[in-house]
């Protein structure tokens, strides 16, 4: 890779495209699972968390990416735990200050960013050895590759489950209701954010046939 | 991969430390007032929510200026204390207090019961001076505790909200109880908590659970009796019950401890206001 690559290079626009579908964090390398059950009961809290996560990897990962010449490689890990739990404590305080309602909401899963695989895997993976631009590209990418099928999830879940979107009463405008239709409880349940995360799967890997593994 | 000197990696780390912990700690002070008034915000939902009114984000300040029509401190004998805000009551420090008072309790209790405990009390000179020491020191604390109450005038009716604080599972657990003008009848709850577990512990903070508090009876022939939280579902008619969580046994529990607790520091309070 040399200095003069353009910025939006197809390089680079690969790392950017890659996550959202064929190397999706959720629905192909099935990270991150555990907040993708917890928080995608309503729109909102999703998109907040998308955002949050979006935020804390694309800094995280040009701040290690800039610091990956001056990082002794045998405390790598804690250094980059530091970084990320320090951004999540960021993310944190100011949902805390400008959106408390929804700090309140996404309680502990705000803190257990930090825990989320897709972050530490990107910076080990790849913030370690790549430019800062390039890590940016791949933080930004990854994370909107999460963030896309948490707001998938959510729309399904909050719509099927309360009836709403954006704590918008969509069936009871359209009058739904009255046509006998009542909500579907389960769908607030965390089960069936595993089985809607699991038909998102089917459907992606019924249009890419090469994600299907043979074995 | 390059090698770096053990002097080398002790540096980077506390540089690296410093840095980050000056850098969290500006954000935290400069954010500091926001988050102060976010919370006081949510404590006059939370006692608006315990008189089931509604309220949001935006119209809580205004809706609690109107229906909360007062608010002061009071001492263990219902006293005012003067020069109080109840606000700046600091819970964590009365439930501190509340578990001091209870371990004091049952020192004194089982100094009495058990035979071995009455022959290690001897060995270590606990005389009936040493039990009148203990017995002053749980006046002492008593009377240092401060125990809010809001006024709430909606319509005709006026309800009295108090403040409840108390130990969950994982962490804290509090509330607010607003009861009726005669003292006794419940007129509705809210429970929050800082870290329950989701779906079992949780429950406590859905209004289905604070639903069924409404209408119970803290009093049985003016006998202090607050309301249990009955594992296994209390039966229907029961003034003073209410169906734990299942699952949630030792929240349930905590709940049940945190209403008494609080409740009786109460309790001259209400007398001297029914008299």
């Amino acid at each position: 890779m040399n200095d003069k690559e353009p910025l939006f290079s197809s390089k680079n626009m690969k790392l950017l495209k890659g996550p959202l579908n064929k190397d999706n964090p959720i629905t192909v390398q099935v990270l991150g699972i555990c907040s993708a059950l917890a928080i995608t009961v309503n729109l909102k809290p999703s998109v907040v968390m998308a955002i949050a996560v979006l935020a804390v990897l694309a800094v995280s990962n040009v701040v290690i990416s800039l610091l990956r010449k001056y990082i002794p490689p045998r405390i790598r890990i804690i250094v980059q735990l530091t970084v990320i739990a320090s951004m999540v404590i960021l993310v944190d305080l100011i949902l805390k200050a400008f959106a408390y309602d929804i700090s309140k909401q996404l309680s502990v899963f705000v803190g257990l960013i930090i825990t989320n695989c897709i972050i530490m895997g990107r910076l080990e993976a790849f913030a370690m050895a790549n430019k800062p631009w390039q890590s940016f590209l791949d933080g930004v990418g990854n994370a909107a590759g999460y963030g896309i099928i948490l707001i998938i999830v959510a729309f399904f879940r909050e719509l099927l489950g309360s009836g709403t979107l954006w704590d918008y009463p969509v069936f009871e405008k359209l009058g739904i209701y009255n046509s006998g239709y009542s909500d579907n409880g389960l769908m607030i349940l965390p089960p069936m954010a595993l089985v809607t995360v699991g038909i998102i799967i089917w459907v992606q890997r019924s249009k890419n046939r090469d994600l299907i593994e043979t074995h | 991969m390059k090698q770096f000197s053990n002097i080398y990696i002790v540096i980077f780390a506390t540089i690296m430390v410093v840095i980050i912990a000056t850098m969290l700690s500006f954000v935290s002070m400069q954010l500091k007032p926001k988050q102060i008034k976010n919370e006081e915000i949510e404590q006059m939902k939370n006692i608006l929510a315990s008189v089931n009114i509604n309220s949001n984000a935006k119209n809580a300040e205004e809706r609690f200026n109107k229906y909360i029509v007062g608010s002061y401190v009071i001492n263990i004998q219902g006293e005012k204390i003067e020069d109080t805000d109840a606000f700046s009551v600091d819970m964590k420090k009365e439930v501190s207090k509340i578990q001091k008072i209870n371990t004091l309790n049952n020192n004194l209790k089982e100094a009495k019961k058990s035979p071995f405990k009455k022959f290690l009390a001897s060995v270590i000179k606990f005389k009936e001076k040493n039990k009148a020491a203990i017995e002053s020191e749980i006046i002492k604390m008593e009377e240092t505790r401060k125990l809010p109450v809001y006024i709430c005038k909606k319509g005709k009716n006026t309800y009295y909200v108090f403040t409840l604080r108390g130990k969950g599972l994982w962490g804290p657990i509090w509330g607010y109880i607003s009861l009726e003008d005669d003292f006794n009848t419940v007129c509705g709850i809210y429970f929050g908590h800082e870290s329950e577990t989701p779906g079992l512990g949780a429950e406590i903070s859905e209004s289905e659970f604070q639903a069924m508090f409404r209408g119970k009876k803290l009093f049985e022939n003016s006998q202090f009796v607050s309301v249990k939280v009955i594992k296994g579902g209390a039966e229907p008619g029961n003034l003073h019950g209410v169906d734990a969580i299942s699952g949630g046994t030792v929240t349930s529990k905590g709940v049940e401890n945190m209403l008494f607790d609080c409740l009786s520091g109460y309790n001259q309070f209400i007398n001297k206001q029914m008299k």
